[in-house]
């Protein structure tokens, strides 16, 4: 959270320090979005998926035509993409794994959220093993993502750049954080 | 005729216990009742009591004294600060243009002047008593009338004192006899200088108030400790009679005195004990005072010339009443208030028996006149209650009716079918009744105080004047239909009564109650209640949720608690108000703190995990990394 909360050309949105009882402003969410041309879901992977708020969030402002349906245009072309945590390692997240599939197919949903709203869906960011980071590399991970944040508000990925990795984390490695 | 003590206490006890709750019944309250009460055992009729009735009245009038330490209890002094305007100007302005107007009459009918003045100043008197009693039995003490009457009263108290004063100086005896005279009165001030009676008067005053601060608590902190409820009592009814005491012997009211002294006391932790320890006897004590003025009127000199004296009688309280009108409307009470006010106060009071004892003493006023203004003043106490009674009934139906700012006031209230009835539109139920009237839920809505009652009637909103807990009333509004009830009233007692009187003749009127506090909350479970809203309550968590969200606490997690924190206060109140005594209370709360933050660390537990609880198969070794929350997400 802190990696992305001073970022220039960022705007950070605590969904739970602003709406802690799940009362969401519609009004002031769609005007956040509309000023905005990428947004990003960032939360802890609960049971394959967001924390109650972001389900309550996505039911309440991705509201019909205006987000979709026949003249939901609103987000037309904006980008979707999800920065998640989970606790296990990614090895966990596949088919000989615990968890059986790979996060990617658990954020299908969000996928077909984008789709339907005429987003352009971006491959995740994931932080995987949270519980066993240990604080360097942690830090290193938070510069990793803003990093990440200030080259996509820079618009400096081409398009065909993100079919060819499974997380957007692979486009600026840890190696090339300083 | 010389009967035992217990004799005539029965007497007493029984007359009242018989002709106050009949009167009550039929809808004359309680005043009334014992003065009809007083009126059957005396002379005039049954002839139970004779001609200690006079003295009666004097004993009796202690009550009176009581009942101004109790409300003194009840009235802040920041409170008191700011009714100074009212006290001396509707109170100062009342007794002087009251006592001229009465002396100017008197002095039409060929009576000397020094006479004239005595009696306007004896007639200026209202009956504390009587007023204060009656209108905190109609729960009108805190609207505008109720204030102002108050505020008119207290002035009166104080006014007696230099009255008392000036009365020697209107005598027709001669010097030297009139000094023999006042060594009759009690006490040593008398004998003192002129400056020495002053300093002796400041500084009782002093007294009563600097050990009202800090002598009486430390004391009362030690009698409490006694555990023994009766030292309790008999420390408190010692200290009300001491200073009566007190009061009496340097001259002033001791009436003035203990209200002072209650005054002091209102902020003290003891003040509810103190009110519920003395009020019994105050009741008593009013009660045998009333029945007191009831016997004390001399039937027979009426029966002499009853036209002229009922003319007397009609023609004074016309009189006080249209001096009070002209007072009231200065001071800008609506009209309907100013009814209740001019009217109610319209009597001669108990200090005008005082006043005359005196002026008999001073030889003022002749024999006959003398016993003629008792009987006058005894009648126009007695009026008093049908007068307030025809008030109600049919004055301020028939005012409201043509009230200009609102023309479509017809009967007070209409007859209703809403499914909602909100008792009480103060800041609490007119939040309610606005968030109801928001979701279009038709409310018929009840309020005491006929001034606020204008004034939101003002802004649109349909309130109806009226008292919410007399059943003929409920009916009108609908109780007999409508699904719920918001008792939001702010008078714990009047709620109390309300509560019986919907459960007895709306039993499937479903209640929703506010509550002062956890301690009203426990008389309200167990009065059978189960939707209680404590005031603060919700209020002082959400304040507690945001201390924590400036120490730095995520809002998210500080409102969850806060809501545990709610859940769990309810369930341990249904339990704490079935205890009695305060030993098991002490511990039951105690157990509960400690059941709460246990609740509180479990559900921490929830939103804090610092495990991974299996989702990777794998163990969790022992050692773990401690981040906070913001890593993780």
């Amino acid at each position: 959270m802190k990696y992305c909360r001073n970022l220039e050309s960022v705007t950070f949105n605590d969904l739970y320090e602003q709406y802690p009882d799940l009362h969401i402003d519609v009004k002031r969410e769609k005007a956040l979005l509309l000023r905005h041309d990428i947004i990003i879901l960032q939360h802890p992977f609960y049971w394959y998926s967001g924390p109650a708020i972001i389900k309550q969030w996505l039911d309440l402002v991705l509201e019909y035509n205006w987000a979709y349906g026949p003249q939901g245009t609103a987000l037309n072309g904006k980008k979707l993409l999800s920065a998640i945590s989970c606790g296990a390692g990614k090895e966990a997240y596949s088919p000989s794994g615990h968890n059986h599939y790979p996060v990617t197919d658990f954020l299908l949903p969000y996928k077909q959220t984008a789709f339907l709203c005429r987003m352009d869906w971006l491959p995740p960011f994931v932080v995987h093993n949270t519980y066993r980071i240990k604080n360097e590399s942690l830090e290193k991970i938070g510069k990793q993502y803003a990093a990440l944040l200030q080259a996509l508000s820079r618009n400096e990925f081409h398009v065909s750049q993100y079919p060819e990795v499974d997380y957007i984390n692979e486009l600026i490695t840890l190696d090339e954080v300083r | 005729m010389q009967q035992s003590f217990l004799f005539q206490a029965m007497i007493y006890l029984a007359a009242a216990v018989i002709m106050v709750p009949v009167a009550k019944k039929l809808g004359l309250g309680s005043v009334l009742g014992y003065l009809i009460a007083g009126i059957l055992i005396g002379p005039a009729c049954l002839h139970l009591i004779g001609q200690e009735g006079n003295d009666l009245l004097h004993f009796a009038e202690f009550g009176v004294v009581m009942m101004l330490f109790v409300i003194g209890l009840e009235l802040e002094p920041t409170v008191l600060w700011k009714m100074r305007k009212s006290i001396a100007g509707t109170g100062g302005l009342q007794v002087v243009i009251t006592t001229v107007v009465v002396a100017g009459l008197a002095l039409l009918f060929n009576i000397s002047w020094k006479q004239a003045l005595a009696l306007g100043m004896i007639i200026s008197m209202s009956s504390t008593a009587i007023v204060l009693q009656s209108l905190n039995e109609k729960g009108l003490m805190k609207s505008a009338a109720g204030q102002s009457s108050f505020a008119v009263l207290l002035f009166q108290d104080i006014a007696v004192i230099p009255m008392l004063a000036i009365f020697p100086l209107l005598s027709a005896l001669p010097l030297t006899e009139r000094n023999n005279v006042a060594h009759n009165e009690p006490g040593f001030v008398n004998d003192l200088p002129a400056w020495g009676q002053t300093l002796a008067v400041l500084g009782s005053v002093g007294l009563v108030i600097v050990a009202g601060r800090y002598l009486l608590r430390p004391l009362f902190r030690i009698i409490a400790k006694t555990g023994m409820r009766e030292m309790f009592t008999a420390f408190a009814l010692l200290l009300v009679v001491g200073i009566a005491q007190l009061m009496t012997s340097v001259g002033l009211s001791p009436a003035l005195g203990t209200f002072l002294a209650g005054v002091v006391l209102a902020n003290s932790e003891y003040r509810h004990e103190l009110e519920s320890d003395i009020d019994p006897f105050k009741g008593l004590l009013l009660g045998l005072f009333f029945i007191a003025v009831g016997a004390s009127i001399d039937f027979s000199l009426i029966m002499a010339k009853p036209w002229i004296i009922l003319g007397i009688v009609l023609a004074l309280m016309l009189v006080k009443a249209i001096v009070l009108f002209i007072l009231g409307r200065s001071f800008k009470l609506s009209k309907p208030q100013n009814f209740i006010f001019s009217l109610g106060l319209s009597q001669v009071g108990e200090f005008a028996f005082v006043l005359l004892g005196f002026s008999s003493q001073e030889n003022i006023l002749s024999k006959e006149m003398n016993d003629m203004m008792v009987a006058i003043v005894a009648i126009s106490m007695a009026l008093t209650p049908l007068i307030m009674l025809l008030n109600e009934k049919l004055i301020l139906p028939r005012l409201c009716a043509g009230h200009p700012e609102t023309p479509q006031r017809e009967p007070d209230v209409e007859i209703q079918e809403q499914p909602v009835i909100i008792a009480g539109y103060g800041h609490f139920g007119s939040t309610v009744h606005r968030f109801l009237n928001a979701n279009n839920i038709g409310t018929t809505v009840l309020d005491i105080d006929s001034d606020n009652v204008d004034r939101v009637r003002q802004m649109g909103f349909q309130v109806y004047y009226g008292d919410a807990s007399r059943h003929d009333l409920l009916e009108i509004a609908g109780a007999g239909k409508a699904r719920l009830i918001i008792i939001a009233i702010s008078d714990e007692e009047k709620r109390k009564e309300m509560i019986e009187i919907i459960k007895k003749h709306f039993p499937n009127l479903q209640m929703l109650v506010r509550s002062s506090n956890r301690y009203d909350a426990y008389d309200l479970m167990n009065a059978g209640m189960l939707h209680i809203y404590r005031e603060t309550l919700d209020t002082s968590l959400r304040m507690g949720v945001d201390a924590l969200r400036i120490l730095g606490y995520r809002a998210h997690e500080a409102t969850r608690w806060a809501k545990t924190f709610f859940l769990q206060d309810e369930k341990t109140l249904k339990h704490l108000s079935t205890i009695r005594t305060d030993e098991e209370y002490f511990t039951a709360v105690r157990r509960n703190s400690e059941e709460l933050e246990a609740v509180l660390r479990e559900d921490k537990k929830l939103l804090n995990f610092r495990v991974d609880e299996g989702w990777d198969g794998r163990p969790v070794n022992g050692e773990l990394p401690v981040h906070d929350q913001a890593a993780n997400s």
